[in-house]
């Protein structure tokens, strides 16, 4: 049998690992009270009103939740520009070398995904194709984040949902912005499926300790790929 | 030249008493949200200051605004400012008509240059080169830009001239268009709903008339005394909303204890409008006391925001009847189809690189 050589490189420092749970808790939680929010289940209570609050609370602990993925989302962006390499803004936007970028994102596309191409790739941080889709996944957390703190500046006497209150406006009133902030719900969604399964494919598939990666912060790297 | 009588000499006139008068400077000071104490300048104002010359243009337009206006709950409000003698040109009301009618709005603008006060009901038609609305031969975008240039202050009435209400609905044939994107370099005020509510209109007038500055605004340029919260949040049934007690269908046990419109469709929650604080007719009710969720009448879009029963608004580009959560269940589905081939493609592929790693750590 061939000997592996592994090396263990530190990839996600202590404010990736905190964002990425943080944010992963929250937009879970985001998710399943906005989606009650937009359809509440029926309750034939024989109560009075008075006598109860259950959605009061599932809109406070969407707003609590608010906060939550609005503060980490800065401590993320903060890291963009003072984080390692793995970390900063241009293992996003590739300035300087598209080229290269873009060839190995469809190199990315070959093997994992068609699957055309059998000898698995390896890249030290986020692939092209995954960074990519990371920064996007930034951009409509801001997305949500202006427009979700535009619905929540008429119910709120603090000045942070009120610096966004221009949201409204730009999108024809508080109708659109409800309806766009409901769109981007299912985008998280559909986004989180697919990014859990990679995932897990890579752990499991290729055995890289991907997942752990996000816990602990470094992972096992073969020798050859280190300088990939 | 004689001076233009003031509002208290009008009434007066008209036989109204002092203390009608006392009492609607009273009303009034409380609409505009002043403290009672400035009561006395708002009595020194209309005792003293002429009236401001008005002229109300009737562009694509119902009426719905002129007939909410003239029901307007207090009687100094429909004769004093109604009357033709306060109005200078309005072609619903005004006694005159036609040439006379026409040669009055001419003076009106000469001789009060910048001094006259313009309430435009009614959306303004852009799409070939305006012919769907004319007046006396000229089209309303002519007319609409002639008095502009002339005029103190524009108010904007209704959701027809504030953001185009069912005529700029989809597909807008006629290119119906607000006057705010049509007119700058004025004050525009916007009074939308469908129509507004009397009161609210009479307050924006007489707030005009009287103290002759712009009510305090907010960011989309509707007065802030009447527009800064949603019906949502003075709705009396939100306690209903807030213990989670909603309406299921229209003739359930819920709507008959009166329990929160929301799952019908209300838009109480994206509206900024006054309804469930002053009411309609007088105060005698509003749409939701009566049983029917608001939908958003005063809202830029309104008719474009339907179904009116939907919660949500269809989503847009995926037909009619296509919700932003049956597009996203759609989109879920392909997307459990593409994991669930990867899945199988893994297995058919990969298969052997899994055994392949399993052998690889049992050898010794
Ligand atoms: C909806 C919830 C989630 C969101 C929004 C999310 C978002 C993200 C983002 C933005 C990154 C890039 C990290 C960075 O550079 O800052 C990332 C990476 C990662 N996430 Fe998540 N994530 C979610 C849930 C999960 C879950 C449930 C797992 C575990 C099964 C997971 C495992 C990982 C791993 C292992 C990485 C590193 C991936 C790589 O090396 O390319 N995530 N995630
Ligand atoms: C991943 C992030 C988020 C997700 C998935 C999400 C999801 C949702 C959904 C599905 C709704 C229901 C919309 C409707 O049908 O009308 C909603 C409502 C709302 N969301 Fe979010 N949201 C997120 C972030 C935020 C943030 C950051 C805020 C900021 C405060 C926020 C504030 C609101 C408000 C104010 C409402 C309206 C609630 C009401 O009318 O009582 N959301 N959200
Ligand atoms: S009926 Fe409409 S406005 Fe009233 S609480 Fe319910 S959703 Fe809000
Ligand atoms: S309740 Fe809503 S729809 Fe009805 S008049 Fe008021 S703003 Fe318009």
């Amino acid at each position: 049998m061939a000997k592996h050589i592994f090396r263990r490189v530190y990839l996600w420092e202590w404010p990736v690992r905190i964002y990425h749970w943080v944010t992963a808790l929250a937009v879970v939680a985001l998710a399943a009270t906005g989606l009650m929010i937009g359809a509440p289940v029926a309750v034939m209570s024989t109560r009075e009103a008075y006598a109860g609050y259950w959605f009061g609370t599932v809109r406070f602990v969407h707003f609590a939740a608010a906060y939550v993925f609005f503060f980490a989302l800065l401590l993320r962006v903060y890291w963009l520009f003072v984080g390692n390499s793995h970390a900063r803004w241009s293992a996003f936007i590739p300035v300087g070398r598209f080229g290269t970028f873009f060839r190995e994102m469809w190199a990315v596309i070959r093997t994992d995904v068609l699957q055309l191409q059998k000898p698995p790739l390896d890249f030290v941080g986020h692939n092209p194709m995954a960074a990519t889709t990371y920064a996007f996944i930034f951009l409509l957390s801001a997305f949500q984040i202006a427009t979700g703190f535009a619905l929540y500046a008429p119910m709120s006497a603090a000045w942070l949902p009120g610096l966004f209150a221009w949201v409204s406006p730009l999108m024809g009133g508080d109708a659109g912005v409800r309806l766009w902030h409901h769109a981007g719900t299912w985008v998280f969604l559909l986004f989180a499926a697919v990014h859990v399964y990679l995932v897990l494919y890579h752990d499991v598939v290729e055995s890289r300790g991907e997942l752990s990666s996000m816990v602990g912060g470094s992972r096992f790297v073969e020798h050859p790929a280190e300088h990939r | 030249m004689l001076t233009p009588p003031t509002i208290w000499e009008h009434a007066a006139l008209l036989g109204h008493s002092r203390r009608d008068f006392l009492k609607f400077c009273s009303w009034l000071a409380a609409a505009a949200g002043l403290e009672s104490s400035q009561v006395g300048q708002v009595v020194h104002a209309l005792e003293t200051k002429p009236r401001i010359p008005v002229v109300w243009f009737h562009f694509q337009e119902c009426t719905c605004c002129s007939e909410s206006f003239i029901r307007s709950s207090h009687p100094i409000v429909s004769d004093v400012i109604l009357d033709k003698l306060s109005l200078d040109y309005t072609q619903t009301l005004q006694a005159a008509a036609g040439k006379q009618c026409e040669d009055a709005l001419q003076q009106t603008m000469k001789k009060y240059k910048g001094e006259y006060l313009m309430l435009v009901e009614g959306s303004i038609p852009t799409g070939d080169d305006g012919v769907y609305c004319c007046i006396n031969g000229r089209t309303a975008l002519d007319i609409c830009r002639e008095a502009a240039e002339g005029a103190k202050a524009i108010v904007a009435w209704g959701s027809c001239a504030s953001n185009g209400c069912i005529q700029a609905a989809k597909p807008n044939p006629t290119g119906a268009t607000p006057v705010h994107k049509l007119i700058t370099g004025k004050p525009i005020i916007k009074v939308p709903g469908c129509p507004p509510i009397g009161e609210v209109m009479a307050a924006t007038v007489v707030h005009l008339l009287t103290f002759g500055t712009i009510p305090k605004l907010d960011r989309v340029g509707r007065p802030l005394a009447f527009y800064s919260r949603r019906v949502h949040d003075t709705c009396y049934r939100r306690p209903n909303y807030d213990a989670g007690l909603f309406v299921e269908s229209w003739d359930d046990d819920n709507a008959r204890k009166g329990y929160c419109l929301y799952k019908m469709g209300c838009r109480g929650p994206s509206t900024y409008n006054a309804c469930a604080v002053t009411g309609w007719n007088g105060g005698t009710s509003f749409p939701i006391r009566s049983g029917h969720g608001c939908i958003g009448c005063s809202e830029e879009n309104f008719w474009d925001n339907g179904p009116f029963y939907n919660r949500l608004t269809n989503f847009p580009g995926f037909g009619i009847e296509q919700t932003a959560d049956k597009v996203g269940l759609a989109a879920a589905a392909v997307t459990a189809a593409g994991i669930g081939a990867h899945v199988a493609l893994t297995a058919a592929r990969k298969g052997g690189v899994i055994g392949e790693q399993e052998r690889d750590a049992k050898e010794p």
